[in-house]
């Protein structure tokens, strides 16, 4: 049983071709979307994945999120499907409302591209819920705007409800600010939804997907959560 | 057609660069007076920057023959084949004076440019290389235009989505005025769809696609061709502005197209914009081409013929398609919502033909635009000085400093130091593709489907350069093949960019000339083909000019991308090994630099044939996995290399020369001397046997130093430092002057 993930290309996405290599290596069928057809085909799992779609005119994801391919994912999502935004498509995700806060300019001002360590924080929904919770993983970032943030209630919230999916950390699994590239709140890397199906990280686990690359973290990631879906 | 006008003045001809000769030359050729249009035209393709009128002659002795070599210098990229029906496409281009004027901008429409230059050949391109030179950082306008250099290049490649896997830095008071922003760029293509920028048959539709033509970059390639003066921010209208997400969505069309049988040919609209992209087009297929400028999309209103076909708006590609597949290609450009006109057609006559609200507005013979200029040889000479320079002292006024205090400096010169800084602000893994890092020897990027991969790496030598200009090129390509040798890979093929300042001055033309001799020289010697290039004259500001500063950019292939080591020691025990000789050279040496003593003494020795053979021993034992680790000897010599091995490493060394230090120079040589063809290797405690095996096999020199452990770099007998002051120093070299706000 290979599950199809659905992987969407926005003008100026770039991290398509890496996504279909690394959706591959898990052992899935990748197929791409283009922005302007609503359509899935047939998706199980919809990745949205990173670059600077529509230019990042505006704000980050903000043009994306009208996309008429948009509004398929949010039906998926709705109905509980799994979709997962990385970089870019996390940022599209905040925009389009489908998870909370928002990614803001890195703290330092640069873009910043280097190898981070994540902790695991909650091991649900289908992404995680085959990594055990403190479990730290490695795989880079590359991106200007990571920053996360949300107003303080929500930020209760989302830790409340068990919505802070990674934090950046020491390769120890610590926390503090020395690991944390672009200063983001409690060092959130990434946030899911209230029910777990929709997951937004700024890190690339699409680029960790082989000892050559320097880690096999984030196929480790997909692998899991192939592994956790339902048998159709 | 317009009429001729009435001879233009001296002043109007400096503007478009032209001189009265040249002016009468083409009068001559015409038959009759150039029109405002035509002239500016003419200006134009004559400048440096088009035409290499000055260099062209030099040029042709570098020598492109080699079996892998498939396009040599002409096109927008040279290509080289990988085998298996694989080909690699690269190119290295200058942007220094926009970058000079608006650092941003002038910098990452230098990467958007390359990449053009490369997806025009229908070849995705797959790594992008800066070699950049600044002033000292010490100087806050200096931080100001590097770290807005840095912001730059990194805004372009990040927002594209191509990694820009590696490059090279210098920080030299030299460069002062004229900061040097080099990008290169390496495509892969499957021979199928190998693209050509030519123009063929008679009849077909020329297409512009891409962004709208608008005022920007007027004249850039004339204002490329003349020096800067103090008033230069007036020119910042002639510096363009990139728009990396249109080039992005023009890059996937045009790739989409290049195995389409109705695209017949591919050009970047660069310098001299739709003028120059036409007429090499068409000179290439031996026809003209007629435009209707009516037919050009514009930015804004009331746009002259001549800001029109001068205009460098960034991100426009000119193509020719097949008679009456125009509907099928210009489907690709609306599936990725981008503009794509007829603009012209092909035709017979060997012209540049354009019309304009249905009047011929401008007619010239490709012939004259494109080569018609009459060559310029401006004189050359060797100054005085450099007899001088060469016979002093490298080292005058002594050196107060203790060893071990002058080889803590030389680690915390920017120049040798840790250049994280720059690359953590480029995305250089996108693609994942990218096996080997920046901030080692060479960058290496894997070919997918094979165990082999393309390692790549920009090097130059300026310090070298300004005492010898002949010895300096051929140090810079000893260079690139020793960082090459490091990961194990042979070099396939070299591309160049030569910055050189205003050639109107014989001392400048003599560099030049030296220079590219010594290129020529070296690259025949190490067998390296040169498929591309491109030449930067007028570096110069109020009337000084840059350092002679070549860089290359090698392309080189490594066995086994699984199997490379790194420039950093691995295991306590092993053994380091020197391959080349111990004594080295101070002439233009780091060291000279951090004293402040000037540009003196005879420059490192270098014999190329010996480089040749130490890089072939190298190569061998890593491609064998003998060497745990390999590094070469370069900026700070021997010492800071070992410190370099060290601190990557993260454990210490101790090691012993064979030479001793002469009672004048007190180990000062040994320790910081630059000689060329100089690596350290290290070994598993068994594997010595080997390395001396396999140099003597090549005739090559190499001398057991010592062993890997403890915590401290020792270089018996001479001077020691702690490991923990290595790395610190090192870290601090670019971040420490780049902490505070910049500006």
């Amino acid at each position: 049983m290979t599950w199809r993930c659905g992987i969407a290309v926005f003008p100026g996405t770039w991290s398509e071709r890496d996504c279909a290599h690394w959706v591959e290596l898990a052992g899935g069928d990748p197929v791409m979307l283009w922005h302007a057809e609503p359509e899935l085909k047939g998706a199980d799992v919809v990745i949205l994945p990173g670059g600077f779609a529509h230019g990042d005119y505006l704000r980050t994801g903000a043009i994306a999120r009208f996309a008429p391919l948009m509004a398929a994912v949010r039906e998926h999502a709705l109905a509980g499907g799994p979709v997962l935004g990385i970089c870019n498509g996390f940022q599209i995700l905040c925009e389009a409302q489908l998870l909370p806060g928002a990614l803001l300019r890195n703290s330092c001002l640069q873009f910043r591209c280097q190898t981070t360590h994540l902790r695991v924080e909650v091991s649900r929904g289908p992404f995680l819920s085959g990594l055990e919770a403190g479990e730290v993983l490695q795989m880079p970032i590359s991106h200007g705007e990571g920053r996360y943030y949300a107003p303080p209630e929500q930020l209760r919230e989302l830790e409340a409800g068990g919505q802070v999916a990674l934090r950046y950390c020491g390769p120890s699994g610590d926390l503090g600010d020395q690991h944390n590239p672009n200063g983001s709140l409690r060092h959130i890397a990434g946030v899911m939804n209230a029910e777990g199906n929709v997951l937004g990280m700024m890190p690339h686990p699409e680029r960790a997907c082989e000892p050559l690359l320097g880690s096999e973290d984030g196929l480790q990631l997909l692998r899991a959560a192939l592994a956790v879906l339902a048998p159709r | 057609m317009t009429a001729g006008m009435a001879a233009p003045s001296p002043g109007q001809l400096r503007e478009l660069a032209l001189t009265e000769e040249e002016y009468h030359h083409a009068v001559r050729q015409l038959g009759r007076v150039p029109n405002q249009l035509e002239l500016g035209m003419l200006g134009a393709l004559w400048s440096e920057h088009c035409s290499y009128k000055t260099s062209r002659r030099l040029l042709s002795q570098l020598s492109s023959q080699a079996p892998q070599v498939v396009v040599g210098p002409g096109e927008n990229a040279g290509v080289v084949d990988l085998g298996d029906g694989l080909l690699c496409c690269f190119k290295i281009e200058s942007h220094n004076h926009p970058s000079a004027i608006e650092p941003v901008q002038g910098a990452a429409t230098g990467v958007g440019g390359i990449l053009r230059d490369v997806f025009a050949m229908g070849a995705r391109p797959v790594a992008i290389l800066d070699a950049l030179r600044f002033g000292e950082l010490d100087d806050a306008a200096q931080r100001h235009r590097f770290a807005k250099v840095v912001e730059g290049v990194g805004h372009y490649g990040n927002c594209i989505g191509v990694p820009t896997v590696g490059g090279e830095t210098y920080f030299d008071a030299a460069y002062q005025g004229n900061c040097l922003v080099n990008a290169m760029c390496v495509g892969l293509v499957t021979a199928p769809r190998l693209l050509h920028a030519v123009a063929r048959g008679v009849g077909n539709p020329v297409l512009l696609v891409g962004a709208d033509t608008g005022r920007d970059g007027i004249h850039g390639a004339t204002f490329a061709s003349v020096q800067l003066d103090e008033g230069a921010e007036e020119r910042r209208p002639a510096v363009q502005v990139g728009n990396p997400f249109l080039e992005k969505c023009l890059m996937e069309a045009c790739l989409e197209l290049a195995g389409s049988s109705a695209l017949l040919g591919l050009q970047d609209c660069g310098a001299a914009g739709l003028t120059s992209s036409c007429a090499e087009m068409a000179r290439r297929g031996g026809v003209g081409i007629r435009l209707d400028l009516d037919k050009v999309a514009r930015r804004e209103l009331g746009m002259t013929p001549y800001e029109v076909m001068l205009s460098e708006s960034q991100e426009r590609m000119v193509l020719v398609v097949e008679r009456g597949r125009v509907e099928e290609v210009r489907a690709v450009f609306d599936r990725w919502e981008l503009r794509s006109d007829v603009v012209g057609e092909v035709i017979a006559p060997e012209e540049l033909q354009v019309i304009a609200e249905g009047e011929m507005v401008a007619r010239l013979p490709l012939p004259v635009l494109v080569d018609g200029f009459p060559p310029r040889r401006p004189g050359s000479s060797r100054p005085p000085r450099v007899e001088r320079d060469l016979g002093a002292d490298p080292l005058t006024g002594g050196l107060s400093w203790t060893l071990e205090e002058a080889w803590l400096r030389l680690l915390a010169s920017p120049n040798c130091a840790d250049t994280s800084w720059i690359y953590r602000q480029y995305d250089h893994q996108v693609g994942d593709d990218t096996v080997v890092l920046p901030g080692w020897d060479a960058a290496v990027v894997r070919l997918r489907g094979r165990q082999d991969g393309l390692a790549i790496t920009v090097d130059g030598a300026h310090r070298s350069s300004l005492l010898d200009p002949r010895r300096g090129a051929q140090l810079a390509v000893a260079e690139a093949v020793r960082n090459l040798a490091c990961l194990g890979a042979r070099p396939l093929a070299l591309t160049n960019c030569l910055n050189f300042g205003d050639p109107e001055r014989e001392e400048v033309m003599w560099q030049l000339e030296e220079a590219v001799a010594g290129l020529a020289d070296a690259c025949r010697q190490l067998a390296i083909p040169v498929v591309s290039g491109n030449v930067s004259l007028y570096n110069d500001l109020s009337g000084a000019s840059i350092p002679p500063t070549p860089v290359v950019g090698v392309v080189g292939l490594v066995g086994d991308v699984r199997r490379l080591p790194g420039p950093g020691f691995v295991a306590s025990g092993d053994l380091i090994y020197l391959v080349g000789e111990e004594t080295a050279g101070l002439g233009g040496s780091e060291l000279q630099r951090l004293l402040g003593c000037g540009v003196l003494g005879p420059p490192p020795g270098l014999d190329l044939e010996l480089e040749g053979r130490a890089s072939e021993a190298v190569r061998q034992l890593v491609s064998e996995g003998a060497a745990r680790s390999a590094h070469d000897c370069s900026l700070g010599g021997l010492a800071v290399a070992l410190a370099e091995c060290c601190v990557v490493g993260g454990l210490g060394a101790v090691v012993r020369l064979r030479d001793r230090p002469t009672p004048s120079d007190g180990g000062r040589d040994l320790l910081f001397g630059e000689g060329s063809g100089r690596y350290l290797l290290s070994v598993e405690p068994g594997g010595g046997g080997r390395v001396e095996e396999v140099c003597a096999s090549w005739r090559v020199p190499c001398a057991r130093l010592g062993e890997v452990g403890g915590d401290r770099v020792e270089i018996r007998d001479l001077a020691g430092i702690p490991l923990a002051a290595a790395a610190a120093a090192r870290r601090e070299g670019i971040a420490g002057p780049m902490a505070g706000p910049v500006l």
